[in-house]
């Protein structure tokens, strides 16, 4: 019941954020969306995850987004993308291919004989650091190398002269 | 039934309006301690030595006209001040104002709700408070509000960095993320954070100052540079709403400073014999006592100290607080290690 009213409004403000004409209006519409979802892990006792959304995402990663968004010049032409059957065709391509393995997760987790019962209090602090920094430590600190190179191009990128 | 709904609900409904009357007597008790700072005698007409003035204020602003400019985003203009009031008043759901009592033969803990990520909650409801901030400037359509507004989030942003990295220290000294949890952690260790923890607290309520917009880092209300602010475009009511969150904000602030570093509703010194006869006061006092303590140190920074420069600021923030809190995380790491 819960999900089915969450999963609904995320869709929707899923939705309003890709079709909305104003920029602005769509990146609230993205907050929206995101502490929507962040409801979604609080109704599934997973309040550390939802704390994380929140602090992350809604909280961090967006106002970035809005800062770009209301300091751009949207007045101006957008620039002519050069091919754009070329741009249509892979952007089709990348959706079905998103689709298709949602698809295929959805009919693996449906087939699969029923996951064992969670712990009580999934995501709590300590599971989730255990998980992190004990189990998955190597995925974890590989992840956080990616960032740090995406950081550092993106410096490189920003300034002229070095 | 009674302990699901009707006790939450009384709880919730009287945290909430403690916290509105105390934004408001914020106010007068902020223009007295400028008033006395500067000499002066702040407002004396309204009731005797002006304590009713609060009151005069509000109903001055709920009379007054309500404008929304004419090319400004109307949607996003009404919204912004309550984007900006919601999250300083959802903070207060997981702060800790006293021990559990019991009221009419119940137990009933202080506080709305004891989560077990209660500091990680305040901190991501805090980080949605800038939205308030940024609309308000955005839409209202008009310039000097969107400088005003751009600076107070870049401001926000930088010093979100070193608060919550004070924070985690102070997690890491108390095992917990639950604020009940650090409140007893400082009684089992028999120490107030801030004895372990100076520096943390030093940039914590230096962060503080910042993330609520006080002087001396007011970069966003600077009234020379600015004409007013961020909510330059607004009157009446929706004007009020803004420094209610701004109020309301400095006394989370504050709470969360009395519960991380000087032991919530704890008395001075638990754990010392000599002051035990101090039992008789209820938490609550203390934790009360406290908050306006850090308050009171608000008004008065705002009283004796000039604004900074935006470049002092950003230099500030970066270069000093976020490399010491670092190394603060790290000492404090190593030390828990060793001990």
């Amino acid at each position: 019941m819960i999900f089915g009213v969450l999963a609904a409004l995320i869709l929707v403000f899923g939705l309003l954020v890709v079709t909305t004409r104003n920029t602005v209006h769509g990146v609230l519409y993205l907050v929206a969306d995101f502490l929507a979802v962040a409801l979604l892990y609080a109704a599934m006792n997973s309040l550390f995850v939802a704390a994380i959304q929140v602090l992350v995402y809604a909280g961090g990663i967006v106002v970035l987004y809005l800062f770009v968004v209301m300091l751009v010049d949207l007045k101006r032409d957008p620039e002519r993308v050069r091919a754009p059957g070329r741009r249509n065709a892979v952007g089709t391509f990348l959706a079905a291919a998103v689709l298709v393995e949602l698809g295929c997760l959805g009919v693996w987790a449906a087939l699969r004989p029923a996951a064992p019962p969670a712990a009580e209090y999934p995501g709590t602090v300590a599971e989730v650091a255990l998980a992190l920094y004990a189990d998955y430590l190597i995925p974890f600190e590989v992840a956080s190398v990616l960032l740090l190179v995406a950081m550092v191009g993106a410096i490189l990128l920003a300034r002229r002269e070095i | 039934m009674v302990d699901q709904v009707v006790i939450p609900l009384l709880k919730i409904l009287i945290t909430l309006n403690a916290t509105l009357v105390g934004v408001t007597f914020m106010v007068l008790l902020e223009r007295k301690v400028i008033a006395w700072a500067q000499a002066r005698l702040g407002p004396m007409r309204v009731g005797p030595w002006g304590v009713l003035q609060p009151i005069a204020d509000i109903v001055k602003l709920m009379t007054k006209e309500d404008i929304t400019p004419a090319r400004a985003d109307r949607w996003v203009f009404t919204l912004a001040p309550l984007v900006a009031l919601v999250p300083a008043l959802i903070a207060y759901a997981v702060i800790p104002f006293g021990p559990e009592v019991s009221l009419f033969g119940r137990r009933v803990t202080l506080q709305i709700t004891d989560l077990n990520i209660g500091l990680l909650y305040i901190v991501s409801v805090a980080s949605i408070g800038v939205y308030g901030i940024i609309l308000a400037g955005w839409s209202s359509n008009s310039k000097f509000p969107l400088l005003a507004s751009l600076r107070a989030s870049a401001q926000l942003i930088s010093y979100e960095v070193a608060v919550t990295m004070t924070l985690v220290s102070v997690i890491v000294s108390a095992g917990t993320l639950s604020m009940n949890g650090i409140v007893q952690a400082q009684l089992s260790q028999g120490v107030w954070f801030a004895f372990l923890q100076p520096l943390a607290l030093f940039i914590y309520f230096v962060g503080g100052l910042a993330e609520t917009n006080r002087a001396p880092f007011d970069l966003a209300e600077a009234e020379q540079e600015l004409t007013g602010g961020f909510h330059t475009e607004y009157s009446g009511m929706r004007f009020a709403l803004f420094f209610l969150a701004e109020y309301a904000n400095m006394i989370v602030v504050s709470a969360v400073a009395t519960t991380l570093f000087l032991g919530g509703w704890l008395q001075p010194f638990p754990s010392v014999q000599a002051l035990a006869f101090l039992g008789f006061i209820p938490g609550w006092c203390w934790f009360f006592l406290k908050t306006f303590g850090f308050l009171y140190v608000f008004l008065w920074t705002r009283a004796t100290l000039p604004r900074y420069r935006y470049d002092q600021l950003m230099r500030l923030g970066w270069k000093v607080l976020i490399p010491l809190a670092l190394a603060n995380l790290a000492v404090t790491g190593v030390a828990k290690v060793l001990l």
